[in-house]
């Protein structure tokens, strides 16, 4: 990637400054350095090792992590050829949930890190569900208890691990999600470093009070969660410290989860402006503004962003589990297609789905459904569907699971989409991109910088240091580079619509209790 | 008609041979195997070494199928692969040069648009993706027409359609645009599609080389050329780095 170093216009010579984010994703860590004019400038990046020791386990190696950081954060500086003092701040994406426990004193983690994927704590998730205070925690946190949020995760350890229930209530045992972990090792970690977290990071843990911003004595109760353990809650843009590893000297100042940092570099800074990031899974987020709205049609509440001491901005997210997955899929279990972008050179082989529809449940459905007992289905087949018309189906899934969502969207907001911002991978695929905007009837809108975690973040930094004046000057940056508009017959739509409900109604029910 | 050449049957049989089992074999037993001297055998896969499609492991001085010869099937791109590994750089490419980029490709006789990213005002504009223009009145078309043979054949003799006044209009003229062309490494088009509109585009490379496509930028021709209607440099180099970009991650040979 060194040409992209290479290809920067020097045109900002007076105060040429730039601003890095680190976007510590599931499978990678990632540093970019962005331009005042919010352009990509160098881009590092490394993997990390995925541990299944056992099935339903995931689990990272933190310091692993760490050290990757460690590697690219000054490669990105000499690929741009500036030194760390040219960097005005650092801001933070991470995956969201992915619980580290690590002992204050030495910096070393008491477990690999858990991550949000890992389903160990089903049968504790469960217990804790049919407790008869159980309503209490969506009410508290705005999220129901389930087994990728943190909560479940750390009790889990706490049982199983012996005496750290002892160390965790003595303060020498913390907690945090990805990014508190890795600001602590920049600040200075045992030596120094600040322990904290961010809003939105905070709101994927089920302890946190959706409405105070704090953790909720009732909710650590719940979960059995000594407070000593977890960190300061911050905004998201505010400068937590100054970074003495990697890029000494660097202001580190703002955190987002990935998904929140999305909308963020997205500038879906309005009340009803909503982005849908499209990868393996996708994650819809709506800004509905400065009150948290309850969710009656299985969306989940969060906090979007909070800017300082500005009051936060909340969002409702809808996740959809297997949309690029299902492509992928396609490709590897079934051999069809030898690379992604070619099911859109298949789906076009045809005119339509000839009937045919494919729902992805592969491990139950996600929102709005919530049915872990569905499973995958393909219906309508006949002797005229072709591998073209289940490239279409396996396509109009991720539209339809979108429509689905916008609507739940629409419900519970009372607000109507008026455009739909994407990003993400699947978004060079122009077929599902139109179709996308066909079942919605609304605008389907690309912006130029697809990386909108790593600028989410970037931006948020930027802000929190003067480096950007304010939101309005950050929306200044933002460019479209395509739109989709709706083309759909109606009445076609509407019948389409049907017909996909309809072959959702049949993945209901499939996995009996005793079979789990 | 001559009858069959006879290294070139020899040459098939060493490849099947080579194909079959475990895929690595010695000189001794290459010769053996097929009834060849030794001396025979190895000038041919010295032959089919020199071209790719045999590989000589240096430590055990056996023989194997070498890398060209598998990607021979594959050499052709998928217009919807081509536009998912070049987005990144075309947005790049918008973003720099503030003007529209499109890619395309060659599509009997015409050049087919695979991706269009919009020009960075935010006015209103429609994605021109599937929108056929023509090979020798673009520089898209051009930079096609100069490096991919298929595309060049596919342009009938004769005179060529006419957009404007300074549309090249005879194959002769084409043909000495077109070596200018390789000579540079990048086309421009001023006012030959349209009036008042210039483009510039560059080669994209896939592996081994092979041209799969052009990428370029296009406006109007007050901010594209100088006062003298050639092409600024500043624009066309960043179009030649974008479009080398996007080769080098297509796995072609730098150059």
């Amino acid at each position: 990637m060194k040409s992209a170093a290479r290809l920067t216009r020097r045109e900002d010579t007076v105060a040429e400054r730039y601003v890095m984010s680190i976007d510590q994703g599931t499978t990678s860590t990632r540093c970019i350095l962005f331009d005042h004019g919010g352009r990509l400038v160098s881009v590092t990046q490394r993997e990390h090792k995925q541990h299944f020791p056992r099935p339903g386990w995931v689990e990272h190696d933190a310091t692993e992590i760490w050290r990757n950081l460690e590697q690219i954060g000054p490669k990105a500086l000499a690929q741009a050829g500036i030194g760390s003092g040219e960097v005005a701040a650092v801001g933070i994406a991470n995956q969201r949930e992915t619980t580290v426990l690590w002992d204050r004193h030495t910096g070393i983690p008491v477990t690999r890190a858990v991550v949000w994927q890992d389903t160990r704590t089903d049968m504790l998730v469960e217990e804790l569900s049919r407790r008869p205070d159980a309503y209490i925690v969506e009410e508290l946190c705005g999220l129901h208890v389930a087994t990728y949020f943190s909560a479940p995760t750390i009790r889990w350890l706490l049982d199983h691990t012996p005496g750290l229930r002892e160390r965790a209530e003595r303060g020498d045992v913390l907690f945090g999600t990805m990014e508190s972990w890795l600001i602590w090792k920049l600040t200075g970690g045992p030596d120094g470093g600040v322990h904290v977290t961010d809003v939105t990071n905070a709101s994927r843990t089920l302890l946190m009070n959706i409405n105070t911003l704090s953790w909720d004595d009732t909710l650590l109760d719940f979960f059995g969660v000594p407070r000593a353990m977890l960190p300061e809650i911050r905004p998201s843009a505010q400068t937590y410290g100054v970074a003495t590893r990697v890029m000494p000297g660097v202001r580190i100042a703002a955190a987002l989860g990935d998904q929140q940092a999305a909308l963020f570099g997205q500038t879906c800074f309005a009340v009803g402006e909503a982005k849908c990031t499209y990868g393996t899974g996708s994650f819809l987020l709506l800004n509905t503004g400065h009150e948290p709205i309850r969710s009656t049609h299985g969306l989940l509440t969060t906090v979007g962003y909070q800017i300082g001491d500005e009051p936060a901005v909340y969002a409702l997210e809808g996740s959809i589990a297997v949309t690029g997955a299902l492509v992928q899929w396609f490709r590897d279990g079934l051999g069809l297609i030898g690379t992604a972008p070619e099911i859109e050179t298949m789906a076009r082989t045809v005119d339509d789905n000839g009937g045919c529809y494919i729902v992805p449940a592969f491990s139950g459905l996600f929102a709005p459904h919530w049915r872990s007992e569905a499973r995958g289905i393909i219906v309508g087949l006949t002797s005229y569907i072709t591998k073209g018309h289940l490239a279409r189906a396996v396509l109009e899934a991720t539209g339809w699971q979108t429509r689905e969502v916008v609507d739940a969207m629409n419900a519970d907001s009372g607000l109507n989409l008026r455009t739909l911002n994407v990003d993400g991978g699947m978004t060079a695929n122009n077929l599902l991109m139109q179709f996308i905007a066909d079942v919605l009837n609304v605008p389907v809108v690309r912006p130029m910088v697809a990386e909108t975690v790593s600028l989410g973040a970037a931006y948020a930094a930027g802000l929190a240091v003067g480096y950007w004046p304010d939101l309005e000057g950050l929306r200044r940056n933002w460019h479209r580079a395509a739109q989709w508009l709706p083309a759909m017959d109606p009445a076609l739509r509407a019948r389409e619509y049907d017909s996909w409900q309809r072959a959702v109604e049949r993945t209901f029910d499939w996995i009996k209790p005793h079979e789990e | 008609m001559p009858g069959p050449v006879q290294s070139i049957e020899r040459a098939a049989a060493i490849l099947r041979l080579l194909a079959q089992g475990s895929g690595r074999l010695g000189l001794s037993e290459i010769a053996n195997s097929l009834g060849l001297a030794r001396g025979t055998a190895h000038g041919i896969l010295r032959t089919l070494q020199m071209v790719g499609f045999v590989e000589q492991d240096e430590a055990t001085g056996k023989y194997q199928l070498g890398a060209a010869l598998l990607h021979l099937g594959t050499s052709y791109l998928d217009v919807n692969e081509l536009r998912s590994r070049a987005i990144n750089w075309a947005d790049a490419l918008a973003a720099r040069s503030g003007e529209a980029v499109r890619i395309g490709t060659h599509l009997q006789g015409k050049l087919l648009v695979v991706h269009h990213v919009f020009r960075p005002d935010d006015t209103l504009q429609t994605l021109d993706v599937g929108v056929l223009l023509p090979m020798h009145a673009t520089a898209m078309g051009k930079v096609l027409l100069a490096y991919d043979a298929n595309a060049a054949a596919a342009v009938p003799d004769g005179d060529l359609e006419p957009f404007s006044r300074r549309t090249i209009r005879t194959t002769k003229e084409l043909t000495r645009a077109l070596s200018g062309i390789r000579e540079v490494g990048w086309a421009a088009d001023v006012e030959e599609t349209t009036v008042g509109e210039a483009s510039v585009a560059a080669p994209i490379r896939g592996y081994g080389g092979l041209v799969v496509g052009a990428m370029g930028i296009s406006g109007p021709i007050e901010r594209l050329c100088d006062p003298h209607n050639r092409p600024r440099p500043d624009l066309v180099t960043f179009v030649r780095d974008a479009a080398r970009a996007v080769s080098r991650d297509l796995g072609a040979p730098r150059w």
